[in-house]
């Protein structure tokens, strides 16, 4: 079974503005897209359309912020991360504030639009900004709860998100902001992935298995704050570590992960992401394994560093 | 704390003790922006002493008037008018961008009583100021938001963006104070960025736009700028103060040499009997 992370963005939205007055959310003429429509459609008093100016809109929703409301702001991940990177940084970062930035289309899930609308950058700015929460949704069912848990944060939350429908996980919880969630155990090597590629490192678990690899498997979808310990706990079990992202290997997830390890446990790493280059059009799957992010690199890396032990 | 209603040439003096209270710590300190805190001194007074609905025993009240000071630059007189005012303990200025201090080089909500915004970066006020209003209007209309912006914030992008929007969202109680003193940090407005027809511009965005400029160093000329406000039943509203960068010291006005270029001791042992002798004679009337 499948679900699109949009969809249920719209519909979390609209069952959350039903029991809280002060959520206002705010689109740049792209939210027939993000699915924030359906909450202007309901609430059109607490909806703003803001025209294509991402960087007036984080800032807008920075000024409501300070009046006691709880905005959202959504757009395409690539445009939110830069072209209002000053505005998060400077306004909704700097003075911690409470603003819910929601980043659609995600990594290269706006495949046929090409380069200018895949988002290969936006964790590698958003990590480096101090007060952000900073997740990936590996899932449509991760949605709501984890706008719920943003909610309860006195601070900003980055929130990425997929365009296309994915794999519906049936994972024992949602993403919890902080925690790492073991998908799999295993005892040869630890796969650490986030947002859409978690079901692909599922699969190559699977597939290494056949190989007599065992993998673990970690749901590392809150990227700031990163669970430093069950991801220790992994790495000191299995002795080396793979990273797989819908990102550029360089500022990621990857780059989270070996500031930990370098510091507390050095052990082999690899890194599955964009190798530094930007990416073209065309559709998803082939496109995603064009560039290396699918089971049978994530399958062909683990086997890789297994052997670097 | 309620003061004391001030006529409009003990505003006019206040002000003018502010500008002696910044020129004072710049030269002490070395550090900080002249040419655009004296532009402003006239309209920030009139906007704490006289204009605006805050309470300073509870400077976080939910209804109270906001103050964004977008060009965030003239950071010192915003200080020295909140410290006049009550929000900061007496002698606070003199700690500006001091190691530890709670008056940083551009103003930090989080830092300072008073400071409604962070600003620094160019462009954003308008943008976050919108955003207050918005809410404001959520709230029946319950408080003015204030913006201040130079021809800097002017320059960026993002104010245009803020200006489009604010035309389609047309929020009652936003006010745009546009401190015009014509100077930047390069050379003048009209070497680097020319912003006229200035009015004409926030017209052709459907803005409330008063059919004259105002003077915005003299009280009576900042007092009818605010009659004009109050007679307007919708908004957006701008009001386009002509002031002069470095108000107040013949030889540092309207030059971008003195943008933000450290006060020496020659100049301020210069500058400094034009500013107490001018504020003598308002002491006077």
């Amino acid at each position: 079974m499948e679900k699109a992370m949009r969809d249920a963005f719209g519909e979390a939205l609209l069952s959350i503005g039903k029991e809280n007055d002060r959520l206002v959310v705010l689109d740049a003429d792209v939210s027939s897209s993000t699915r924030s429509g359906k909450f202007g459609q309901v609430f059109p008093d607490r909806f703003f359309n803001v025209g294509v100016a991402e960087a007036n809109m984080a800032d807008m929703a920075a000024g409501m912020a300070t009046c006691g409301y709880r905005p959202v702001i959504s757009a395409f991940a690539i445009f939110l991360a830069l072209k209002s990177t000053d505005q998060i940084r400077n306004v909704i970062c700097y003075n911690n504030l409470p603003v819910i930035i929601a980043g659609g289309y995600a990594g290269l899930s706006d495949s046929f639009d090409g380069a200018s609308h895949q988002s290969i950058t936006d964790l590698a700015i958003m990590r480096s900004f101090p007060n952000l929460t900073v997740l990936a949704l590996s899932e449509a069912d991760d949605v709501e709860p984890v706008l719920r848990q943003a909610l309860e944060i006195d601070g900003p939350v980055y929130i990425r998100m997929c365009r296309n429908a994915s794999p519906v996980l049936n994972k024992k919880e949602p993403l919890t902001i902080g925690r790492a969630q073991v998908l799999r155990s295993g005892s040869h090597i630890t796969i650490g992935a986030c947002g859409i590629t978690v079901p692909m490192a599922l699969a190559a678990a699977e597939e290494l298995e056949g190989e007599g690899v065992e993998a673990e498997v970690l749901d590392l979808g809150s990227i700031k704050p990163l669970d430093r310990e069950t991801l220790l706990e992994s790495v000191s079990k299995t002795g080396c570590f793979l990273s797989v992202e819908e990102h550029s290997v360089l500022g990621g997830l990857g780059s989270a992960v070996a500031e930990v390890l370098v510091k507390s446990r050095p052990v082999p790493m690899d890194f599955v992401g964009v190798d530094d280059c930007f990416t073209e059009s065309g559709p998803y799957e082939p496109l995603m394994e064009k560039y290396g992010i699918d089971s049978k690199s994530i399958s062909r890396k683990a086997l890789g560093l297994t052997a670097r032990k | 704390m309620q003061t004391v209603k001030l006529s409009n040439m003990e505003l006019q003096a206040q002000a003018q003790r502010f500008r002696i209270d910044v020129l004072k710590t710049l030269h002490d300190k070395q550090t900080g922006h002249w040419g655009g805190s004296a532009s402003v001194a006239d309209i920030l007074t009139y906007l704490y002493f006289e204009r605006m609905n805050i309470r300073v025993e509870d400077p976080l009240w939910e209804d109270r008037d906001r103050l964004i000071l977008s060009k965030g630059h003239a950071s010192p007189m915003l200080y020295a008018v909140l410290e006049g005012r009550g929000f900061l303990e007496a002698g606070t200025l003199s700690s500006f961008r001091d190691l530890n201090s709670s008056i940083q080089g551009h103003p930090c909500m989080n830092k300072t009583p008073g400071v409604e915004m962070s600003t620094g970066a160019l462009g954003h006020g308008l943008s976050v100021g919108l955003g207050m209003s918005l809410i404001s209007r959520m709230r029946d209309n319950s408080f003015y938001t204030y913006v201040i912006v130079g021809e800097g914030c002017l320059n960026e992008g993002q104010s245009w963006e803020a200006i489009m929007a604010a035309g389609k969202f047309a929020p009652e109680k936003l006010v745009l104070l546009v401190d015009y003193n014509k100077v930047q940090l390069d050379g003048t407005a009209e070497e680097i960025m020319p912003l006229d027809p200035l009015a004409d511009k926030f017209r052709a965005f459907n803005w409330n736009v008063p059919e004259r400029s105002f003077d915005g160093h003299n009280m009576d000329s900042i007092e009818e700028s605010f009659k004009w406000l109050d007679s307007q039943t919708t908004g957006p509203s701008v009001i386009i103060f002509d002031t002069v960068k470095g108000k107040g010291v013949s030889f540092m006005e309207n030059s971008n040499a003195w943008h933000g270029a450290p006060v020496g001791d020659d100049h301020f042992e210069k500058a400094l009997p034009e500013l107490t002798e001018q504020l003598a004679r308002w002491e006077k009337k």
